[in-house]
């Protein structure tokens, strides 16, 4: 039987080619988007014409919202490669409404947000940027004089799916972290049992973005998620299963101080706080600003930014993690279970099991446990 | 017959910013600016790692990231008198000198070059005619008919589909729209252009600081990144040599493009030098050490003062003259709301006051924003690269006067012109230019440290708290995109005490203060012409200029702080 790798991918339509190509966008990136992404989305590439026509046929209409963010998310998906921010402001979706870059004010932007929500109602796909506070009555964040909550909710209702981007849309993030002067809440929060994938990351990281809308597209359903809502192909792995570095812990050899010889040759950063052992997310292969780097490989660890409740439960960042199971070790996989229960449980205010988990986690510990 | 109007959202800006105003006459009569959202940040900060906090105020503002960082680990560094390896000077330049180059061309493209640009007027325009004109302004290689008709065709099938998009409902033919379709069409090709080069040049970020936005390579005393040739996981000549091409074509673009644009865009619009000119008083922290003595040594911008448009006497920065009032804003003082505090005794219980939403206009009699107001000698102070370049010329810095000299001839203006919303608009140029040049200036310094065996990146001397003292305070200072920001830190045991940030946006969107003073957006749309106040384009263009960032701009100090204390305990 031939392996995989030989099977050749089948064309997309000349008739989907020439539409595209009327609408002013090359063959050739067309054709190279729609390979990239059915590689992202770890489909066969039997599938590309698929995707392709799920690109091309329609533009469908996108709003994308900010209440308690810092734009941070936007900013990431203008840095986007494949397909690039102009390509899909212009040629893949119709974004109806988004602060950041549309080009009208004041009232005239809200009825344009008002307008494709009835127009499209119930087929218009909402991004969700920052978090929405519930406090004082929904004071805290207000748009043409509505407040977010009102705003999010109806606008949640009437959409056909909601992607979150970011982790503060996704978890709360950082307006929810301790003592959460706003009464911050995520989207699933604020609206349960809504059809929300959930995309965190501080910010979220663009290639995410394009790829959960392409799937969406393609096969007409959100990918399939984790118990936090996250989309496997992204979120499926730790960190620290996929970390180049992942050699050096394994063989014990650690970054012992920001700048030493094994921090300037790449060892593991575990000592240094890096917190790659409790993080899911795909940072490791896909990495950020078009494969270019990501913070591991900048020396710095991981944060665990795309944790819920990570401002709380991954600070102090710079102290190691109690316990992280190592080569030939698996039962200390429980314990990994353990840390992200209590890093839900701290985002829904449970403090206390939190303290309880720490409570073992000696700062001057210093025992590592070596494999031969 | 007076007429308020409200304009909310702000878009195009980062946050969320309300401005209301009086009409009479065709003209603004009066204006309140209000930021309608608040996060809390500072609250957040309270009781948490001094060493951590960098992470955490990066998160005020993911448009003008990295700047916080900045700030934050200088007022660390200032509390507990930590002076940082030259290496990370350098790294640190880099990382804020193409931060103000990419922030300034996304602003003057995407943020509100839309305010002067007709994009639907394009579609008029000779593709001839637009590469004569793009050509007669600059010798970048892109400029021919070929170029131009393709742009136009991509245009023209866009809003062929009849769904606009992020353009729809806009101003365009507005009467204010001064520009031939020519100018136009080379003004969206270029808002194209910049949009793919954003993205390109700010890989410098990536390398340097694992990625963009939020960067993650900031430490107290230095950075992350480590710096040795003989390594893959480093700094390298590879990577030199990928910064430096970087940065070349983003030196480039601002000298070929950016700058030509920009200049060609204010001939159609001289007026404005008449209109926006604000409070004339200005405040820059300046920024970009020179070398790396003790304290912020020698500044490339200088730190300084302008009052009254007073150009001919720079005064000296007293950052002990800086306090916040809340007169108008939803905070309490304990001491009485009519007194202003400086931010290391600052003090700040949020308490909205405004009516309850859904509401139409807001009563600016009381309280009515969540920013709150600095004074500086109990005057309101503009922020940013005008200031900035202002402080830079009066001083006699000699590039800054040679740049600003040059765009002045150019224009065939005086300086006094630089006091308007088109001087805004134009200092932020400037500033992106002599920036851009001088980022070269840094990666070869760098170069040449590892040339010579200097690897050190980071001062691990008081790394460890149990070295620092019980009780400490600093400020830090950065010269933001958007100008002056300064972090106020108080560390108490090895925590955060008091955090507090007086950042650009609060300096220039701030609303009154006790004695009535308007803040420098209020006072700028004073006497602005509108010319249908159902579409009061010419609100958005002094706004624009001065580039709103208002998640920024909202913080809170005090709050309970009782909470976090029982996450801290582990």
């Amino acid at each position: 039987m031939k392996p995989d790798l030989d099977v050749v991918a089948p064309p997309i339509p000349e008739e989907i080619l020439q539409r595209v190509e009327a609408r002013g966008i090359s063959r050739r990136d067309f054709i190279k988007f729609c390979t990239a992404t059915t590689a992202a989305l770890a489909l066969p590439v039997t599938m590309i014409p698929r995707v392709a026509q799920a690109v091309e046929d329609n533009r469908p209409p996108v709003i994308w919202v900010e209440y308690q963010s810092c734009s941070g998310d936007s900013e990431a998906f203008l840095r986007a490669n494949a397909p690039t921010a102009g390509e899909i402001i212009l040629d893949l979706l119709s974004i109806e409404y988004a602060d950041v870059i549309m080009a009208a004010a004041g009232h005239q932007a809200e009825a344009a947000k008002h307008q494709a929500m009835e127009k499209y109602q119930g087929k218009y796909i909402l991004v969700v940027e920052g978090s929405i506070p519930k406090g004082s009555d929904g004071a805290f964040c207000t748009i043409g004089g509505t407040s977010s909550v009102e705003d999010c909710k109806k606008l949640v209702q009437n959409a056909a799916a909601t992607i979150t981007v970011g982790t503060c849309a996704s978890f709360g993030g950082i307006p929810a972290a301790a003592p959460n002067p706003t009464d911050a809440v995520s989207v699933a929060e604020l609206v349960p049992g809504a059809a929300i994938v959930n995309l965190p990351g501080c910010p979220v990281n663009a290639e995410n973005i394009t790829a959960t809308i392409v799937h969406y597209l393609t096969f007409g359903t959100l990918p399939a998620v984790d118990s936090l809502g996250r989309p496997k192909f992204a979120y499926g792995k730790r960190i620290h299963d996929n970390c180049e570095r992942r050699g050096h812990f394994d063989a014990g050899q650690y970054a012992e101080s920001f700048g030493d010889l094994g921090h300037r040759q790449g060892h593991c950063l575990y000592k240094l706080g890096c917190k790659g052992p409790e993080t899911f997310h795909n940072c490791p292969t896909v990495r950020y600003n078009e494969g270019v780097s990501w913070p591991v490989m900048a020396g710095h660890g991981c944060i665990g930014c795309s944790e819920p409740g990570f401002w709380d439960t991954m600070s102090p960042f710079y102290r190691r993690l109690p316990k992280v199971p190592g080569f030939g070790i698996e039962d200390t996989a429980d314990k990994i279970g353990i840390g992200l229960a209590a890093a839900t449980a701290v985002a829904f205010g449970l403090h206390g099991v939190a303290s309880c988990f720490r409570k073992g986690d000696a700062m001057e510990e210093d025992k590592i446990v070596k494999e031969d | 017959m007076a007429q308020r109007i409200a304009v909310d959202p702000i878009t195009r800006i980062e946050g969320h910013l309300r401005i209301e105003a009086q009409i009479d006459g065709g003209k603004i009569v009066d204006a309140w600016s209000s930021s309608t959202a608040f996060r809390g940040i500072e609250t957040i900060l309270k009781g948490r790692d001094p060493r951590d906090a960098h992470h955490f105020t990066q998160r005020f503002c993911g448009v003008c990231t990295t700047v916080h960082s900045m700030a934050s680990i200088r007022a660390v560094e200032d509390a507990l008198n930590i002076q940082v390896p030259d290496n990370a000077r350098l790294i640190r330049n880099l990382i804020m000198g193409i931060q103000n180059v990419q922030d300034h061309v996304i602003h003057f493209y995407h943020l509100h070059a839309l305010d002067w640009v007709d994009i639907t007027s394009a579609l008029q325009a000779d593709p001839a005619a637009t590469a004569k004109l793009a050509q007669s302004i600059s010798d970048w290689p892109k400029s021919s008919t070929t170029y131009f008709k393709g742009v136009q065709e991509k245009v023209a099938a866009f809003a062929n589909t009849g769904r606009l998009g992020p353009f729809q409902n806009a101003y365009w033919g507005h009467s204010a729209y001064k520009l031939p379709p020519e100018a136009n069409l080379m003004g969206v090709a270029h808002y194209l252009e910049a949009l793919e080069w954003q993205k390109d040049i700010i890989k410098v970020h990536a390398i340097l600081g694992s990625k963009n936005p939020h960067p993650q390579t900031f430490l107290v005393g230095g950075m992350s990144i480590p710096v040795d040739p003989d390594s893959q996981n480093a700094i390298n000549a590879d990577k030199i040599a990928y910064i430096r091409k970087l940065l070349r074509r983003a030196r480039t673009f601002v000298e070929q493009v950016y700058i030509p644009d920009l200049l060609a865009v204010a001939s159609f619009y001289l007026d404005w030098a008449d209109i926006g000119g604000g409070v004339g008083n200005f405040l820059s922290y300046g920024d970009f050490p020179m070398d790396n003595s003790p304290g912020t040594g020698s500044l490339f911008f200088p730190r300084g003062i302008i009052m009254g448009k007073d150009l001919a006497n720079v005064m000296e920065m007293d950052e002990k003259q800086i306090t916040e009032y809340v007169t108008h804003s939803w905070y309490n003082y304990s001491s009485g709301d009519d007194k202003g505090l400086h931010p290391y005794e600052g003090e700040t219980n949020h308490q909205y006051t405004g009516p309850k939403p859904p509401y139409e206009f807001l009563d600016t009699d009381g309280k009515y924003s969540w920013v709150k107001s600095p004074r500086y000698m109990d005057q309101p102070m503009e922020v940013g690269p005008l200031a900035r370049v202002l402080v830079a010329y009066a001083s006699g810095v000699p590039e800054v006067k040679q740049t600003v000299d040059f765009v002045l001839a150019k224009l065939n203006a005086p300086a006094t012109a630089l006091f308007s919303t088109l001087g805004r608009t134009a200092g932020r140029g400037i500033d992106a230019l002599l920036l851009a040049q001088k980022n070269e200036v840094w990666l070869d310094q760098l170069a040449d440290n590892m040339g010579r065996g200097i690897l050190e990146v980071f001062n691990k001397e008081k790394w460890d708290p149990a070295t620092w003292p019980k009780e400490a305070q600093g400020f830090g200072y950065h010269e933001a995109p958007r100008g002056a920001l300064g972090h106020f830190i108080r560390i108490e045991d090895q925590k955060i005490a008091n955090y507090q940030a007086v950042v650009p946006s609060t300096w220039n969107a701030g609303p009154r203060d006790a004695a009535g003073q308007m803040g420098p957006y209020e006072s700028s749309l004073i006497g602005t012409p509108i010319a249908d106040a159902e579409n009061p384009l010419e609100i958005l263009r002094t706004i624009h200029s001065f580039d709103p960032c208002l998640a920024c701009a909202v913080h809170v100090l005090d709050g309970t702080g009782t909470e976090i204390v029982k996450v801290r305990v582990l």
